[in-house]
């Protein structure tokens, strides 16, 4: 492997570590409030004893992506310094509106979480609310950056650098209200599916526990609000791509050849060197309806564009599959627990569709870091789309073999780690294990 | 004051408050390494109280003052992300441990083995953490890195690792312990453990003062464009010598068990300290390359930072205001905290 591919990897490896941590932080203050309001208007100890430990779990997950964002924040200088000496400036204003919003999600979160007993409860719980409003706004300016990386606007090319800089320009770059609701509304969904799978998993256990039907009353409502808005949001986003960055839906899609009246290609691994997808299922006109609303429209693809300039269509095909496949799953399973809620006028507590939750609590995960992938991979060879490669703005710096195996240890024991704090937290709750004592 | 001289000093300023607050947490973890004698427990319980609901929110002027500089400064922010690429690496790796350790410390108490454990990783990060962290800066204030254009020549190892860089290592650990030591003076909630870290605090005030003699002699080699500002600059020179009356202070403060006012007074200190450091440095941010004229954002995105900056000061002073009102320390003989 070269440098540069080591650099890649410790910058993917911190990102999508970080990624699990950053939407808990983003998704378990809305589901703690909301379970803080349930506990006030029904005054049911329950719900008390849910918020409190969704609390200690907004700690613990939020304090290890604080550490992680900590570390990227510092890796996109250690591994990118040509990138950052050139458009740090460019980009600065969101990142600087992210410290903003990180640090009132973090005071907020330290009178949430140790003021319980020294504020009044309504302050208490607008400190609550305002860890998440935080917490979505810091997601809402880092995906900014991103958007502006994927389509740079707010400045003039010159081989020198970046002149005539419009920062307001650059942190609104085209497509930034797609991609930044399609982020956030993953954060939501994916910790609402793991929290729902997670409560499954131990109701089926211990068919009786009310705790946890609770709880899961908590997790389901926005994992199933979240599982069908994002399929909507999510096809904003692609027909976005489809006009602004046809290369990377050329590879999302395995489009080789320009193509009217193009077919959506379900599954399938792309040859790069026969310009074909084997084992696709084709659904005719399918690709040109979903991203143009025309069974007609003209698809470009990859063929029209120069050879270099060519993401990893393999792998960024495979991701969005991915994405794709498991967002539709939970679609389907969210309209599926809907129908049952209205007609049962309860959600699904045992059976067959509570085993579908079990299995389906990492999907929102999945979706997460596939999607993530369909975007990075998908903007390769560039840093900057269209302005500056990867490979030029990697750092001088010999041997990134050792801070990537350094990295990739010290992200596999805290991940280890952290699963393992966790259960033990969830461990209290077991019915007989009651653990009274709270944070 | 032209708008690169206000956007240096506002990274100055988030520098300051990154040693004031965070550099207190570092200090916490060392004295929770060292805590001995009959109240260990209630040394180390102390520590975790007053870190508890606070240590991420004095994390985040670290991140404001690197985002500041990456955007203000661009070129010096990648020459020092080249330079220091080592250093800075590791100084991650005990930022991720010392964090990461206190928080699975903190919620996962069972008094067993795993705990203990996470209390000696947190402490031993704590400790590596503001070493690296001075060295940094110790590297930076010699002059040592050298550029040629926008590549960086004076190696990965050489500017941090000489004896000037070190001895600041040394000296940013041992303030850093000293300012813990005084804060937790004010906040124990018994007269003995107040008295357990009085004896800290002037101790680890003495050695600070061998350390600050060690790095002002070696400064005259390890950083002669300090020396020179000491030596020629009215201002530095003025700041020093604050420096020199708020530790004076600081000490008598302590000695008299005037324990709010020391707080105060050290605070003072270590502030005006990462000050001098940077008025010795002006206008330099990479000697003698880099300036803040010569490496600064163009204006309008000077202005732009500027007006974020207001806006951040206009959301997080409020904030800040209303949470340190929550956690004022109460007297001795309070009722304890709920969360205690």
């Amino acid at each position: 492997m070269t440098d540069l591919l080591f650099a890649r990897a410790q910058m993917g490896l911190s990102l999508a570590f970080h990624i699990v941590f950053a939407a808990a932080g983003v998704a378990l203050p809305v589901l703690m409030v909301l379970s803080d309001l349930k506990a006030r208007r029904t005054q049911d100890a329950d719900y008390r004893l849910l918020s409190q430990k969704l609390a200690k779990g907004t700690a613990i997950l939020f304090a290890v992506g604080a550490v992680s964002g900590t570390a990227l924040s510092f890796e996109l200088g250690l591994l990118w310094p040509e990138f950052m000496g050139r458009y740090g400036a460019v980009i600065g204003l969101p990142f600087s509106l992210e410290g903003v919003a990180f640090f009132t999600e973090a005071i907020f979160l330290g009178i949430y979480l140790y003021g319980r007993e020294r504020v009044s409860p309504g302050l208490h719980l607008f400190s609550g609310i305002m860890v998440a409003v935080s917490g979505a706004s810091s997601a809402f300016f880092v995906t900014l950056v991103n958007v502006f990386m994927n389509d740079p606007t707010g400045f003039t090319h010159t081989a020198a650098g970046p002149v005539d800089i419009q920062p307001v320009v650059a942190m609104f770059s085209p497509g930034w209200q797609y991609e930044t609701v399609h982020v956030i509304v993953s954060c939501y969904q994916a910790s609402a599916f793991a929290m729902a799978g997670l409560h499954a998993f131990i109701l089926l256990r211990h068919p009786g526990a009310a705790f946890h039907r609770k709880a899961l009353s908590v997790a389901l409502p926005l994992a199933c609000v979240t599982a069908l808005l994002q399929p909507l949001v999510g096809d904003l986003s692609a027909k976005h791509v489809a006009r602004a960055q046809p290369v990377k839906l050329a590879a999302m899609e395995g489009q080789f050849e320009t193509e009217v009246g193009a077919p959506l290609r379900l599954g399938g691994l792309p040859d790069v060197k026969s310009g074909t997808v084997r084992g696709a299922v084709d659904i005719p006109k399918g690709l040109s309806v979903l991203a143009f609303g025309d069974p007609n429209a003209e698809v470009r693809g990859l063929n029209e564009f120069p050879r270099d300039e060519w993401p990893p269509v393999a792998k960024v095909h495979v991701a969005f599959q991915v994405m794709v496949g498991t967002g539709s799953v939970m679609a389907l399973l969210a309209l599926v627990t809907l129908v049952h809620r209205w007609r049962k006028k309860a959600w699904p507590h045992a059976g067959a569709l509570l085993r579908a939750w079990l299995w389906a609590g990492p999907l929102g995960l999945v979706a997460l870091e596939a999607g993530w992938l369909v975007t990075e991979w998908g903007r390769q060879p560039w840093i900057l789309r269209g302005v500056m490669r990867t490979s030029d703005a990697v750092t001088p710096v010999p041997h990134l073999s050792a801070p990537f195996f350094t990295f990739t240890l010290v992200y596999l024991f805290l991940g280890v780690t952290v699963l393992f704090v966790l259960s033990r937290q969830v461990a209290g709750t077991l019915p007989g294990q009651r653990d009274a004592h709270v944070h | 004051m032209s708008t690169e001289a206000l956007l240096g000093f506002a990274v100055a300023g988030t520098f300051v408050l990154y040693a004031l607050f965070g550099g207190a947490d570092f200090g916490g973890g060392v004295w929770d390494l060292l805590a001995f004698g009959p109240r260990k427990a209630e040394q180390r319980a102390l520590i975790a109280q007053a870190m508890g609901p606070i240590w991420e929110v004095n994390h985040v002027w670290l991140i404001v003052g690197l985002v500041l500089l990456f955007s203000g400064f661009p070129r010096a922010f990648a020459a020092l992300s080249v330079a220091l690429h080592v250093p800075l690496t590791l100084l991650l790796l005990g930022i991720v441990f010392r964090g990461t350790a206190f928080t699975f410390r903190t919620y996962d108490t069972r008094g067993d083995l795993v705990e203990r454990r996470w209390g000696v990783v947190f402490s031993v990060a704590s400790l590596v953490a503001p070493l690296l962290l001075g060295m940094c800066v110790g590297a930076v204030a010699s002059g040592d890195i050298r550029m040629e254009g926008h590549v960086v020549v004076s190696g990965f190892f050489a500017p941090w690792t000489r004896p000037f860089p070190i001895a600041v290592g040394l000296l940013a650990l041992g303030l850093f312990a000293f300012l813990a030591a005084v804060y937790l003076t004010h906040e124990a909630g018994s007269p003995e453990l107040r008295e357990d870290f009085r004896r800290r605090a002037l101790v680890t005030g003495a050695g600070v003062f061998v350390l600050a003699a060690t790095v002002l002699v070696l400064t005259r080699d390890g950083a002669p464009r300090v020396w020179a500002g000491l030596l020629h600059s009215p201002f530095a020179l003025a700041l020093h010598a604050a420096t020199a009356v708020a530790a004076v202070t600081a000490f008598a403060l302590l000695g008299l068990r005037h324990f709010r006012a020391a707080r105060v007074a050290a605070a003072f200190q270590v502030g005006l300290i990462v000050l001098g450091w940077a008025a010795s440095q002006h206008p330099y941010l990479v000697e003698p390359d880099l300036t803040l004229q010569n490496s600064a954002a163009a204006p309008e995105v000077q202005r732009l930072l500027i007006v974020a900056l207001c806006v951040g000061v206009a959301v997080v002073v409020p904030s800040l205001v209303f949470f340190f009102r929550v956690f004022r320390p109460r007297p001795p003989g309070a009722t304890p905290p709920a969360h205690a």
